[in-house]
């Protein structure tokens, strides 16, 4: 017990040991023996075509699907005995239509149970107002645009109160310009309430705008993540994005995943 | 509301001219036994008023609402068990769907003979054609819960139970509506038929004694009481459910 304390240190935010998984109705394991960690307070992106299996390592974090062999590991002990350990954002908003934005939002606070109407209302609007949504409280999820849908989904998933974030596509249904201004907030967001964030995508340049460094699926099914480091500092701006050596680090990405690609 | 007065001016214009013609053609035909002409029909039911409104109307609606009640608590128990349980969803699915081959009309006479001349033999005529479309139309609304919803509650650490109170019931409330005001005109003709075939009250009943009489205006008479009554009805639910249905389905 003592040595765990000492170590408390180095725990790792996350961690796979040798994390399998198969589908039903398929022959091979679409994540095999997978091993990786993830450092508390850290952003990364973990990168890969369509299919390649990386949804699947999310909904195993989440606990929607069991692994077949392996251990996943949250805050140093096994996620099998651990609730609301993680904030699970899917690709869609998935605003409930019949509530408004604030009763979206006090969902996970009414799941956890043990807080007063009053604390509820509170902790809804202190949410609303850290993403930009003051007075959204009473709209309905089809008053606001897609940007702000996303905030409102974003918020919700602040509430779950996790250290851990899994941000599944958030953006790749926004246009181009509200995503990246979508991106920016995002930085902004994660330095300001030091969350471990793990975001998956497919699009390269938004990968490296976000991450410190990028987890690359280089083929399914997935027995490494390759970790490639971003380097730059934070906070940075799109400007960044033209120095070479990203230009490069981009390039070198897109080989990476084209190799896949089969037209 | 002027609005809507505004959209349904071409179906009540369409309205009067039927009315006109039938009205017209009846008079050609002079034979109000057999085809009275609505202003005939209007004049008798006026002279009826008192015993339609204060005997028959009351014991037709006491029917209609017995049934629909019993329908109603039927139905949603059986949605419930089928979207709880596959078993029981494959257990009574194909049962519930061959119910409705069963002639209920030919059927009643039995029912008249199981449950006598009183209310029951009705109800059970009512609920056996209106359980049908409340059973199936809300099973249907509780099915169109979307998956990745309730999987986003389970992150949060949702019991069944929240995923039901939270994402099926608000997801199958549209279709409940709909099926009651659905189920509202076929309870009402459910109950007519079953006072039709024996009964001492009810519109239904009062309906087929004209009938002896070759009294055509009394005939028509009760019917278009249980149209008014069943439109009525129908808008009262629509109006209930503009208030507790704030949102239409999304994409």
């Amino acid at each position: 017990m003592k040595d765990r304390i000492m170590k408390a240190e180095s725990v790792r935010m996350l961690q796979f040991e040798q994390v399998s998984y198969q589908y039903a109705g398929e022959a091979f394991d679409i994540v095999d023996q997978l091993s990786f960690s993830v450092s508390p307070g850290s952003f990364h992106c973990i990168v890969g075509v369509s299919g390649c299996g990386k949804s699947t390592i999310f909904r195993m974090i989440n606990g929607l699907l069991q692994p077949k062999k392996g251990e996943i590991l949250v805050g140093g002990r096994p996620i099998a005995g651990q609730k609301q350990y993680c904030g699970y954002m899917p690709q869609k908003d998935m605003l409930f239509p019949w509530r408004t934005v604030g009763e979206n939002l006090a969902l996970p606070l009414e799941i956890r149970g043990g807080y007063s109407r009053k604390e509820r209302q509170e902790r809804i609007e202190a949410a609303l107002a850290d993403v930009g949504l003051e007075g959204c409280c009473g709209k309905r999820p089809e008053e606001l645009s897609g940007g702000m849908r996303q905030r409102a989904a974003f918020a919700r998933t602040m509430l779950t109160g996790s250290d851990l974030l899994l941000l599944d596509e958030p953006f790749s249904a926004l246009d181009f310009l509200t995503r990246i201004s979508m991106q920016e907030w995002l930085l902004d967001q994660w330095q300001r309430h030091r969350k471990t964030i793990l975001f998956i995508t497919h699009d390269v340049e938004e990968a490296i705008f976000l991450s410190s460094s990028v987890l690359v699926v280089e083929s399914t099914p997935i027995r490494t993540l390759r970790e490639i480091e971003v380097p730059l500092g934070y906070p940075r701006t799109r400007q960044d994005l033209k120095r070479p050596e990203i230009v490069d680090l981009r390039e070198q990405l897109v080989d990476l995943l084209r190799k896949q690609v089969n037209v | 509301m002027r609005k809507a007065c505004k959209q349904n001016i071409p179906a009540m214009i369409f309205l009067f001219v039927l009315l006109m013609i039938w009205q017209l053609g009846a008079m050609k035909v002079n034979a109000a036994y057999i085809l009275p002409t609505p202003v005939q029909i209007l004049k008798k039911l006026w002279e009826l008023r008192e015993v339609l409104f204060t005997v028959h109307l009351p014991s037709t609606m006491l029917v209609t609402a017995i049934g629909l009640l019993i329908s109603l608590v039927l139905g949603l128990g059986l949605a419930v068990l089928m979207d709880v349980s596959p078993f029981w969803q494959k257990a009574l699915y194909p049962v519930v769907v061959a119910s409705q081959t069963i002639p209920t009309t030919a059927i009643a006479p039995l029912f008249v003979l199981w449950f006598g001349y009183g209310i029951w033999s009705k109800v059970l005529v009512t609920v056996l054609i209106t359980f049908f479309p409340i059973t199936i139309t809300v099973y249907d609304g509780l099915r169109s819960a979307k998956v990745e919803m309730a999987e986003l509650l389970v992150t949060y650490g949702a019991t069944k139970r929240d995923i039901f109170l939270k994402i099926k019931v608000p997801c199958a409330l549209p279709y409940f509506f709909s099926a009651i005001k659905m189920a509202i005109p076929m309870s009402i003709i459910g109950a007519a038929i079953g006072e039709w075939l024996g009964a001492q009250s009810g519109l239904g009943y009062f309906s087929r004694r004209m009938m002896t009489q070759l009294d055509g205006a009394g005939v028509f008479a009760p019917i278009v009481l249980l149209s008014a009554a069943a439109m009525l009805a129908v808008a009262l639910i629509a109006l209930l459910e503009k208030k507790v249905v704030r949102w239409r389905g999304e994409s």
